[in-house]
């Protein structure tokens, strides 16, 4: 008995990954079609735009930063890129661990204000003449992170406490967030609005009290780009949070409350503090996002947000589910979405089409990724059946997550090329 | 008073039926996310319409008829959008949840890309045009008759047909599903399809209907949301409204008197918001300006609604009906 389960679930892994593959490969590519062909679909409709330019529109989409120009610009647009993906690659984990234990985290961009409005006091109001500007940094990276962790625990709270459905809760709690860091900065008045310039819609950039991410020429190898190590930190914590999800205790207990939190109870686990940790700490990983782009000391907070949630919250979402929810998975996707997006604005600045594009294919997308899990299910469900006809010996899930990981590192790969 | 009493009605028309919208499809067993795209969409469409419509002066002048076929454009774009929903969730079976998100990202991304395309610039704005005898008009839809005395005038005074229409929807729909025969099989498909099914109910059908009835309402308030709320203007977002909606949808319990409820309470917390500096009660013949001398920030009063939500929320959770069958794709041979 003992030893047919390893050759048989090795059978299982290689095809899980391969299905993976495919089926991540066929949502991005379903995504460009449909793009390509509402490129055309305009052309027709727009006398000045012509059917040529829907070709080498979507060139330009996908070759994102590498579409840029000369070379001094193409190593300028791909820094960018890739400080950009810093916090993507957060808000992505912070939606990836809510799915690992069931929850849907649409609360990630009132978690990011929070941690951007944590991360600009602390860095603003210490003076970096009497602290030193490192410590100020991590002060600031760990208050941004608190408050964020604070702010997902809110619909964590109503879910175990109240059983209220965290999708709701997490969508209150981001128009109260926008509220709040805009009564706050209003309130604050000169101290930290930027009324040096005269746009007085920002916050004073970090770099103002010379708090700044180290960049170690980082910037300077990207052509004055905004690029720091805020990346490498992201993809350290991606896989810290790999290992703690996949090879502890603690991970293993929050996806059994994700698949059945009835049963995890039954087996002795506190499904209500799962719960409650598991949106806390996504807060907290958005959130801690949002400070590593405020504190790269040269960027613009633009602090009257009530009306408006930041793109990046939401954007974790496609980001995690490209990734089906593994945290190696996450930084490649993110990566992929900002290249996406890199290409959607090089076709403004190029063509007469404008930079909806990229947002319009990472949407269908995740179309088709809705049901694209659903193929691989049918594809594994026939298979095991083939194979187990005798002996009835389901993978067990945290195996089955194994491959995961290598599937949405694979594609992402491909898609990098 | 009468002031406030019709921003309120205002306010609380297009959270009327895009909660109704949810609770069709809710109680037809597909869960709708995707509520605020819908609305984006059809406030996109029905924006694209009136300004096609009102290129030819018959349609300036008959401003009330542009409205109507406008919402009419917009519910069946509504509808139309909401397929791609329905036929992810009941013909594939996919996950509600990620279908919706997609459909909340795509609408804005389809509208802005279109917008900024033919109009270059970002939002669509119902301009002025000019009417058969060539003077330029607005766009505006208001009924003024401000000599009905004051009960009059709440109604029918800086009134919108859409007002009418949405009240006289809300009647006929709630009526519909708990009075007849396809409102009764709608139903019974989101509590338990497969006992749906033993008796002969199409489920998938009933599905369908279910979310295309949402669709339609949603992208009907979205619109209604542009033309009295927001302006006239669509701008690939209508301020979270859809997700509220869904919210007063909760908190109505799934039902149509309960969503009413709801749909006023909230309609005058966001309406106070707006206009919280500009109530007046009359104390010894002189108006007083109690919530603008408290001198609070104006975030304070838009926080209200959505603090109101968590705590109403909280204490109704015990009660929740929700459908059983809701975001359970149907699967015949399951028991």
């Amino acid at each position: 008995m003992k030893n047919s389960v390893p050759p048989s679930q090795a059978g299982v892994l290689k095809n899980a990954s391969a299905r993976s593959i495919l089926a991540a490969l066929i949502c991005i590519l379903g995504g460009l079609v449909v793009g390509f062909l509402v490129l055309l679909l305009l052309t027709v409709f727009a006398e000045d735009i012509s059917v040529a330019e829907a070709f080498s529109g979507i060139v330009i989409v996908l070759g994102g930063p590498f579409s840029g120009g000369s070379a001094q610009d193409i190593l300028f647009q791909m820094g960018n890129m890739l400080f950009q993906s810093t916090p993507l690659i957060l808000t992505g984990l912070s939606v990836a661990l809510a799915f690992n234990t069931g929850l849907f985290n649409i609360g990630a961009a009132g978690q990011y204000l929070m941690g951007a409005m944590g991360a600009l006091l602390v860095s603003l109001s210490i003076p970096t003449t009497v602290v030193p500007a490192a410590i100020v940094w991590i002060l600031a990276l760990l208050a941004g992170t608190l408050l964020g962790v604070l702010w997902g625990a809110i619909p964590g709270f109503f879910k175990a406490r109240f059983s209220v459905n965290e999708v709701i809760v997490c969508i209150m709690t981001n128009w109260i967030a926008a509220n709040i860091v805009s009564w706050v900065f209003k309130s604050t008045g000169d101290r930290f609005i930027n009324v040096a310039e005269t746009k007085v819609n920002f916050i004073r950039k970090t770099a103002s009290n010379g708090v700044a991410t180290a960049t170690l020429g980082l910037d300077k190898l990207f052509a004055g780009s905004y690029m720091d190590i805020s990346l490498f930190i992201a993809i350290l914590i991606a896989v810290v949070l790999y290992v703690i999800l996949n090879r502890t205790t603690f991970g293993y207990e929050l996806k059994a409350c994700g698949y059945n939190k009835f049963a995890s109870r039954y087996a002795g686990m506190n499904e209500q503090r799962n719960i409650i940790l598991s949106m806390a700490l996504a807060g907290g990983l958005a959130a801690c996002g949002a400070a590593f782009w405020c504190l790269n000391g040269a960027q613009d907070f633009k602090w009257d947000t009530y009306l408006t949630l930041p793109a990046d919250g939401f954007n974790g979402i496609p980001v995690a589910l490209l990734a089906s929810n593994n945290p190696i998975g996450v930084i490649f996707s993110a990566i992929f979405l900002k290249h996406i997006t890199v290409g959607g604005s090089n076709l403004a600045a190029q063509t007469s089409f404008n930079e909806y594009v990229s947002p319009l294919i990472i949407a269908v997308i995740i179309y088709f990724s809705s049901f694209s899990k659903l193929i691989k299910d049918l594809l594994l469900r026939r298979m095991t059946k083939a194979q187990h006809a005798t002996p009835a010996q389901p993978a067990d899930p945290p195996p089955a997550a194994g491959p995961d990981k290598g599937a949405a590192d694979e594609d992402a790969k491909t898609k990098e090329e | 008073m009468i002031f406030l009493i019709q921003k309120t009605l205002i306010f609380t028309i297009p959270l009327l039926i895009v909660a109704l919208a949810g609770m069709y499809a809710e109680r037809s067993g597909i869960i709708n996310i995707a509520l605020d795209g819908l609305m984006i969409f059809g406030a996109f469409v029905g924006a694209l319409a009136a300004l096609l419509l009102r290129k030819n002066p018959f349609f300036v002048d008959h401003n009330q008829l542009t409205f109507l076929l406008a919402m009419l454009v917009a519910a069946a774009a509504g509808a139309l959008f909401s397929l791609l929903l329905s036929f992810s969730a009941i013909r594939l079976k996919a996950d509600q949840t990620i279908g919706g998100t997609a459909l909340n990202m795509l609408a804005p991304a389809i509208a802005l890309l279109i917008i900024k395309v033919f109009f270059t610039k970002d939002m669509l704005e119902m301009e002025r045009a000019a009417d058969t005898s060539g003077t330029m008009k607005d766009f505006g839809f208001v009924i003024l008759h401000d000599d009905l005395g004051p009960i009059g005038r709440i109604f029918f005074d800086k009134a919108y047909i859409s007002t009418f229409l949405a009240a006289g929807l809300f009647v006929v729909l709630s009526i519909f599903i708990y009075k007849t025969k396809t409102g009764l099989r709608l139903r019974s498909c989101g509590e338990h399809p497969q006992a749906a099914a033993s008796v002969g109910i199409d489920v998938i059908r009933m599905r369908y209907l279910g979310t295309t009835i949402s669709g339609a309402l949603a992208g009907l308030g979205g619109y209604i949301y542009i033309a009295t709320v927001a302006n006239g203007t669509a701008s690939g977002a209508v301020a979270g409204m859809g997700f509220l909606a869904l919210a007063i949808m909760i908190f109505g319990n799934w039902k149509p008197l309960g969503i009413a409820l709801g749909a006023l309470l909230f309609g005058f917390l966001k309406c106070l918001g707006v206009i919280y500096a500009q109530i007046s009660i009359p104390i010894h013949g002189q108006d007083v300006y109690i919530l603008r001398d408290l001198d609070l920030p104006m975030y304070f009063y838009n926080l209200i609604p959505y603090v109101a939500v968590l705590i109403v929320l909280a204490f109704t959770s015990g009660s929740s009906r929700a459908p059983k069958a809701e975001g359970i794709p149907y699967d015949k041979g399951a028991r």
